[in-house]
Formats: structure tokens, C-alpha cells, sequence
């Protein structure tokens, strides 16, 4: 049982977690764009999430947390 | 579920002003995760550099400095004669140090000065618009070597950690990149050794990191991460190229 929060203040749409995921488990929101005018990153199945933290590695943003 | 990974507490709340994928954003992470786990946070001095990294006085919940363009170590130099209890950095890119400053840099680093500096190399201009930096690989395009960079004219890229591992001042010298989990992984051990270094005043510590530019390289940060490992991790090989104790050569 594991999850990521995404800030989507502060993501910027990189995609660098995306790359990152083993699970392949992210993807960019294409239905919504946050105030920067950027598609945030999201989990689209939670129940895959291992929490291994590669995507927050990675996020130069520092806006993923990871729960396990 | 317990929390395993989070933003660091040295980081403000200040949104990264880089540009989206910039690795410069990984990098702050290491440096303020290495702050929270040595617990110096209340006794850390940051001086930044002029380039992108200008405002990373932002970012860092030490104090910070910000030097004159390349006189990052020279500032530190003086933070730290004057307060030695202090824990004392620089976070300067190519274009800083490697550039206008090495004179500073070459000098800080043969005087043994007990400084962490935190060295990014993008190999280009990022800030002013990706002009050739000194660290511009050969053949590189930039906007001042539209037809790539030509040896024959503009020579070739300087290797600031080979170079500085002849000096007897330093104490480590390390060269690291962030283009995948694992390396980043490698950079925060070898960044928190720089720091530990100093408290441990065992001398002059640099980590030069390879880091992208996506933006003035002109790729997705996906690509630019795969460019990295691709061009510059060849020309710039990973390692360690000194790790010891200022002067133990001469012993």
C-alpha cells in the first residue's frame, strides 16, 4: 500500500517522474492545467504504487511526496 | 502509511523560478537534504553564484551570500576566516566558476580553504541565453558556435575536478551527475561528504555535478537527460578524483 501527493502548485509538467516510474504508474493530467499554465503529474492507479520514491528522486521540483 | 520521501525542511516554501526539468532543482534538494541530515542548518552559510543559481538565496533556509560574478570561494574565504565555526558553501555553475572564476576557484582550492563548493555543470550559458561556456563539449551548438563549437578557435572544455585534484589543498574532488535515481543517489553521498569534510577540517571539498540545460540545449528534460549520459558523462568521466586530507600527499 503506497501513494505519491503531487504538489500541482508547483509542478511544472517535467515529465522527469514519469520517466522515472518502473510501474509506468504517471502520467500528465491532460484535463486540467494548474496556475502556471502546466499539466501537473498524477497517479493513475494507486493500488500499483510501490512507493520506491524514484519519481520524487527525480522531481526537480521537489513536489512529489511519497507514502508507504 | 508513514511518509518516506518529502521536501527538506532547509528548502523554503519559494517556488524553483528554473525552467521545467532543470536539474538545478535536484541538486538544491541534495545540498538541503545534506543540511538536515549533518543538522547544521543553523549554523550554515550558502554564498551564490551569479548565473541561473543567482537566486538560490531564495530557496535555502541558511543564510545566504551573493557574490560578484566567479567570487563565490573568495567570499567564502572570508565567511569562513572570520567565522570558523560556521559551515561555509558555494553553489556556482560552469559559466561562474569555471569561467570568470578560476582564478578564484584554482587559488581557493591550493590555499586548502576548509570551503563545500558545490560545482553545476551544464556546459553552457544558461541565464544569459546558452552561449558557449567554457565547458562547451566539442562540436557543441550553442548561439555564439551556430556551426558547433570549433577546437581550432574556441579550444576545448576545461575539466575543473582533474585539474584541481593536482592541488595539494584540496581534500575531495569528486565529479557526479543526476541523470537517473541511481546517480542521484551517488551525488547525495558525495555532496554530504563535502559537508562532512568541512566539519571534519579536512580542506577544500568540490562536487562537480553534470546537470542539463533543456531549455538552451533546445530538448525535451527527458531528452536532456539522455544527452547528458550520452555526451557529456564520455567527455567528463564520473569518479573520484581526490579523497583525503589537505597536504597528505606531502607527508
Amino acid at each position: 500500500m503506497a501513494r505519491i501527493i503531487v504538489d500541482e502548485k508547483v509542478c511544472k509538467g517535467c515529465s522527469m517522474c514519469i520517466h522515472a516510474c518502473p510501474k509506468k504508474i504517471i502520467a500528465l493530467a491532460k484535463d486540467r492545467l494548474n496556475a502556471k499554465g502546466y499539466h501537473p503529474a498524477e497517479l493513475t492507479d494507486e493500488a500499483a504504487c510501490v512507493g520506491c520514491a524514484a519519481c520524487a528522486t527525480m522531481c526537480p521540483d521537489s513536489a512529489i511526496t511519497v507514502e508507504r | 502509511m508513514a511518509v518516506v520521501f518529502k521536501k527538506p525542511s532547509t528548502l523554503t516554501d519559494a517556488p524553483l523560478h528554473y525552467c521545467p526539468g532543470c536539474t538545478h532543482g535536484i541538486i538544491h534538494r541534495l545540498v538541503a537534504e545534506a543540511i538536515e541530515e549533518l543538522g547544521i542548518d543553523g549554523k550554515t552559510v550558502g554564498v551564490a553564484s551569479v548565473g541561473c543559481s543567482v537566486m538560490c538565496y531564495d530557496y535555502f533556509t541558511c543564510d545566504m551570500v551573493q557574490a560578484p560574478h566567479g567570487r563565490a570561494q573568495a567570499v567564502a574565504t572570508g565567511i569562513k576566516r572570520a567565522r570558523p565555526e560556521d559551515v561555509v558553501f558555494t553553489y556556482q555553475g560552469d559559466g561562474d566558476l569555471a569561467a570568470i572564476g578560476t582564478a578564484e576557484t584554482v587559488h581557493a582550492a591550493t590555499r586548502g580553504e576548509n570551503i563545500t563548493v558545490i560545482f553545476v555543470n551544464n556546459a553552457i550559458y544558461g541565464m544569459t541565453g546558452g552561449q558557449m561556456a567554457p565547458t562547451s563539449l566539442p562540436n557543441q551548438v550553442t548561439q555564439t558556435t551556430p556551426y558547433g563549437r570549433d577546437v581550432n578557435t574556441a579550444g576545448y572544455p576545461v575539466r575543473i575536478c582533474e585539474m584541481l585534484s593536482t592541488l595539494d589543498g584540496v581534500a575531495l574532488a569528486q565529479r557526479v551527475t543526476v541523470d537517473n535515481v541511481k546517480n542521484v543517489n551517488i551525488a547525495k553521498k558525495a555532496i554530504k561528504k563535502a559537508f562532512q569534510n568541512q566539519i571534519e577540517g579536512k580542506g577544500y571539498s568540490i562536487v562537480e555535478v553534470l546537470s542539463t540545460c533543456p531549455t538552451n540545449w533546445g530538448m525535451s528534460p527527458v531528452e536532456a537527460l539522455d544527452w547528458l549520459e550520452k555526451n557529456m558523462v564520455p567527455y567528463y568521466p564520473l569518479g573520484v578524483y581526490k579523497d583525503g586530507t589537505k597536504g597528505d600527499r606531502l607527508k
